[in-house]
């Protein structure tokens, strides 16, 4: 093992460090500190001073090491962001599809990298927007797709050989992901050329987001059918973004975030080696992770790079995967939605560009900014604008993208960076001892766990504990008024109206035919993407496929676990 | 000894399922020494409707951060007249801009609170403007 | 209240008008002394529906079970009304009533009604009101009437005795499952469940259920209580059908019980719990109150900690002031 320090130092250091508690001793004595006790927005205590006695078992190879090497705490690129910027990904998706292709040449226009797709409720749940429980919700939150010929307006004039496109879609993911895959057929373009990502990440939704369809069992089923699918037609398809964004935004702390969603990750892999007679070799390296960047900003940047490690860690020892790139962690972040405030909006501008720094100085591979009245209303152009403009102002002004990981070695950071690290595998280990994942959400642990620190988050700041700014303190009276972008009953009409017209015109038998064949392929355990595929080209609508699902596997409900 | 409690509905109508806030709630609530029932994310206003009566509410809180709230919210309210059951209070919560309270106020939700709102403020609110309901025959 | 006004309200839980319906159980919970009169009333028109318990350990999955046998039930045609009851806070009288979440999906199927009650804690007033609250399911037509306690505690047993039924669900592993035989509700239930039935250590639990199966003396009639295995919905399909297995057992039970004449014995147990609970708090829940009102028994507490006095000794006072004759 290879020290961090020689003996000699943490001798003086010691030696050192008494004295000045010894003068700390008196000097608050007469006047004390702010607080009794400091700690991070996941109540995480912070210690007055982190010297080199706090990393002095810390080994320098295994636990930090370089760039581009196992671990990869410091990053899994030799040359970090010298070598290429992060990717700037806004998340982004209103009313119809022809709307959204808007805003997506916009956002091409202005600078941006790749495409992230938001989805309506109704397309989120597995929904047409003709489903009586659509109603009021269609294009509200995101894009409506209903059919292939929505999908085919959306991706409009964009090409799908060159820009990859992120989809945040969960239950019916399958169904979303083959229509980019009939699209990118009808463009002309191979499928072993079309990049991007769909979320596709069902235990993160049981254990926060709670936009689930089918039971575990089979959820976990359609994932591996598309892990199974991407490792042989669509290499260059992250078929999964295992996320703890959404666990965090329900209220966890830093360190559930990390945990549950590297425990999630965990599950992901087993069920492909175990269902599908996988080697890990051959999709860990399409696995990408997503990750929230909350407002404590050293917790966020520890949570990263112990993220990295753990699951490198995992991928190797556990999993015995052999190749470098399936030790590599690679991820998305978002900014924390959940910290943003309707009082004092133009606030959120300064939140979302520290927390973006943040996920900068973590090694992020790709970063939404949220957009300042995004607590309100979907964004507008303008506020869409000022997001991304922030990260551009990280990347190309500030010069924190000169160097590698440019806060290792720092006593706090790689002393705060191992305490994550262990308090996550307690959580891991735990939830191993339980029997899994699905087991442990079965109980409804994590998600009393979550619900638990969000409780407890919520009572500090009702006491000041915990300070919002505009919230519990330097509130204000009058009101920032700020433009709001509303999406008008037109969208639901002319969505209604779309979808109308295309059952009309379409081949009926071909559809029940489409249809009959997946409802086989399901029951037959058969991987059921080219099945899907099939029936999103006979202009099956999203719910029509998803109803076979409910059909052959059933309906997962809340079960509402406090 | 009569020991009348309040009785109040933490609904989540539409489909999102962001709960934190109505989880919170009903927790808070529960620890105010209110009865409360929780009834789960993704609810329609119809299933809404049929536990509140069931279950003999004074109060139903409605939660939505879809966007969907000047759909979802009347539709609650109208069907409570529909059944008869207007003296039940309908109030809501979730990303609601301002510019849409005065329609929901219009469309009898009583009250509209935000993100950011102290917890205490809404009890508050709720011992003030809430009673247990008179006798029904 | 008047006659007429009793007949109204007789007529309106006939109709099914759920609002009555669940007002008056809301009054028989908050103990208002009109309610009392109603149930006096109708308690004659009560004896048609068949009541079946459903107890064990909180997590067990008795929530679940109730939804799927509601499904069942109704897919027999049968109307239902379920009874969920669920803790009180001790600390803030508060109570989070979470149970029905799960069975959300029967609304706008006027054949089901569903009710969360809270514990609340008062003596004997919770079993008192669930009692209460079945007859005025049965009043209103309810073919089968489910009630759905946590399995600990004596109020839970007494609560239990009210039904036709009772079926004690078990999951393995969560330890507390030897305990719940012992607890007293292995002597009084008549099907067992194993829910969760396919984690690794389900048939360990099958086999330590049966030997104490074995022990147990025969059931009135020769009754053996069957062990019903079930899945996890996370299959829900195979889930129902294992589902309509245990409504199966249930309706067998239900039909022994008639077909032996023991069905007699069960209302008197029913009975009997009933006219304890009907003592208990229309004779001593007003003395505690009273003696509470006016400070009496606060004083007799702290003599009693202080070791001034024992309790024994205050209770023959008790008796004196409120009973006047000796038994």
């Amino acid at each position: 093992m290879l020290k961090y320090f020689a003996e000699e130092l943490l001798n003086k250091c010691s030696s050192l460090r008494k004295k000045w508690e010894d003068e700390v001793k008196k000097l608050i004595a007469k006047r004390p500190e702010r607080k009794e006790r400091f700690s991070t927005v996941s109540d995480h205590e912070i210690k007055r001073l982190y010297t080199p006695e706090d990393i002095k078992d810390l080994d320098f190879e295994k636990d930090i090491g370089f760039p581009g090497q196992y671990p990869y705490t410091r990053g899994i690129h030799h040359t970090g962001y010298r070598g290429r910027i992060w990717t700037y990904r806004m998340f982004s998706g209103l009313g119809t599809a022809k709307d959204t292709n808007e805003r997506w040449h916009l956002l091409l226009k202005e600078g941006q990298t790749g495409l992230s797709t938001a989805f309506d409720f109704p397309t989120l749940m597995g929904y047409d927007s003709d489903s009586p429980r659509s109603a009021g919700e269609v294009g509200k939150c995101g894009v409506a797709i209903d059919t292939l010929e929505d999908f085919l307006v959306l991706v409009d004039g964009i090409p799908l050989g060159e820009v990859t496109t992120s989809m945040t879609i969960n239950p019916p993911a399958t169904v979303m992901w083959s229509m980019y895959i009939a699209c990118a057929k009808k463009q002309g373009v191979p499928l072993d050329k079309i990049g991007g990502t769909i979320q596709n990440d069902m235990l993160k939704e049981f254990i926060a987001q709670k936009t689930f369809m089918l039971p575990p069992e089979p959820s976990m089923k359609l994932i591996s059918d598309t892990i199974e699918f991407g490792t042989k037609y669509v290499p260059k398809w992250n078929t999964i973004s295992i996320s703890g964004y959404h666990i965090r935004e329900a209220g966890s702390t830093a360190v559930q975030e990390l945990a549950f969603t590297l425990r999630d990750g965990m599950e992901y892999v087993e069920h492909a080696m175990k269902t599908k007679k996988l080697d890990p070799d051959e999709f860990a390296p399409r696995l990408s992770f997503f990750f929230n960047s909350h407002i404590d900003f050293f917790e966020e940047i520890c949570k990263m790079r112990a993220a990295r490690k753990i699951w490198a860690h995992v991928m190797r020892y556990r999993y015995k995967a052999k190749n470098p790139r399936s030790w590599w962690m690679r991820f998305h972040t978002q900014t924390a939605g959940c910290s943003l405030t309707a009082q004092q909006p133009y606030n959120n501008v300064v939140r979302t560009a520290v927390e973006a720094l943040a996920a900068v100085l973590g090694g992020t591979q790709s970063l939404h900014t949220n957009s300042l009245d995004e607590v309100y209303c979907l964004p507008t152009e303008h506020a869409v604008q000022i997001a991304l403009r922030t990260q551009q102002i990280i990347a190309e002004e500030t010069g924190v993208a000169n160097t590698i990981d440019p806060l290792a070695g720092s006593y706090f950071v790689e002393k705060l960076t191992k305490e994550m690290e262990e308090a996550a595998w307690e959580y891991i280990e735990k939830i191993d001892n339980m029997g899994g994942m699905l087991a442990a959400i079965e109980q409804g642990y994590p998600q009393m766990e979550i619900a638990n620190a969000a409780y407890k988050f919520q009572q500090q700041v009702e006491n000041g504990e915990k300070v919002v700014v505009g919230v519990n303190k330097y509130v204000t009276e009058e009101l920032q008024e700020i433009p709001i972008l509303e999406i008008d009953e037109r969208v639901e009409k002319e969505q209604l109206k779309r979808l109308e017209e295309v059952k009309r015109r379409r081949d009926d038998k071909a559809v029940k035919k489409a249809l009959d064949n997946l409802r086989n392929a399901c029951k037959k355990d058969e991987n059921v993407m080219p099945y899907c595929i099939e029936a999103v080209e006979a202009l099956a609508t999203e719910q029509e496929i998803c109803d076979v699902y409910r059909e052959v596997y059933g309906v997962y409900r809340d079960p509402g676990f406090f | 000894m009569a020991n009348r409690k309040l009785r109040i509905m933490v609904a989540k109508p539409g489909l999102d399922g962001h709960d934190r806030g109505a989880r919170i709630l009903a927790r808070f609530f529960r620890d105010s020494g209110y009865e409360v029932i929780y009834t789960g994310c993704h609810q329609t206003p119809e299933q809404i409707v049929e536990a509140a009566l069931q279950e003999d509410v004074d109060l139903i809180g409605l939660s939505c951060l879809s966007g969907a709230h000047k759909e979802l919210f009347p539709k609650v309210v109208k069907l409570l007249k529909e059944k008869g059951a207007d003296d039940i209070v309908v109030i809501g919560g979730g990303i609601i801009p301002e510019q849409d309270f005065q329609y929901l106020y219009d469309h009898g939700i009583k009250a509209v609170f935000t993100p950011g709102t102290p917890l205490e403020e809404i009890k508050k609110w709720i011992d003030e403007n809430v009673k247990v309901r008179e006798e029904l025959v | 209240m008047d006659q007429q006004k009793l007949e109204k309200i007789l007529n309106r839980i006939r109709e099914g008008d759920v609002r009555v319906v669940s007002r008056l159980i809301r009054n028989l919970e908050d103990r208002i002394p009109e309610a009392k009169e109603v149930i006096k009333y109708i308690y004659p028109h009560t004896g048609q529906a068949r009541v079946v318990g459903i107890t064990g350990a909180p997590g067990a999955g008795k929530s679940t079970i109730t939804d799927f046998l509601i499904s069942s039930y109704r897919k027999q045609g049968k109307t239902v009304g379920v009874l969920a009851v669920d803790p009180t806070s001790p600390f803030t009288g508060g109570a989070l009533l979470g149970d029905r979440v799960r069975m959300q999906d029967h609304a706008g199927d006027s054949g089901v009604f569903i009710r969360s009650l809270a514990t609340r804690g008062a003596l004997g007033g919770l079993s008192a009101a669930v009692e209460d609250a079945i007859h005025v399911l049965d009043v209103m037509g309810k073919d089968v009437i489910i009630i759905e306690t946590v399995g600990t505690g004596q109020s839970e047993v007494d609560i239990m005795n009210n039904a036709h039924t009772i079926v004690v669900v078990l999951t393995p592993g969560m330890g507390d499952d030897v305990q719940t035989i012992k607890a007293g509700i292995m002597e009084i239930a008549d099907i067992f469940v194993i829910n969760k039935g396919d984690q690794p250590n389900a048939a360990k639990l099958f086999m330590d259920l049966m030997r104490a199966l074995d022990m147990m003396q025969e059931c009135p009639g020769g009754w053996k209580p069957p062990i019903v295995k079930l899945g996890t919905t996370a299959n829900p399909i195979k889930y129902a059908e294992e589902i309509d297995e245990l409504r199966k057992k249930i309706d067998e039970h239900l039909k022994f019980l008639e077909d032996k004449k023991i069905i007699e014995q069960r209302e008197k147990r029913k009975a009997r719990v009933q006219l304890i609970n009907a003592i208990e708090s229309q004779v001593l829940v007003p003395i505690i109150d009273s003696l509470e009102k006016d400070g009496t028994l606060q004083n007799m507490v702290e003599k009693i900690a202080n070791k001034q006095v024992s309790a024994h000794e205050f209770a023959e006072e008790i008796k004196n002031m409120f009973c006047k004759k000796e038994q």
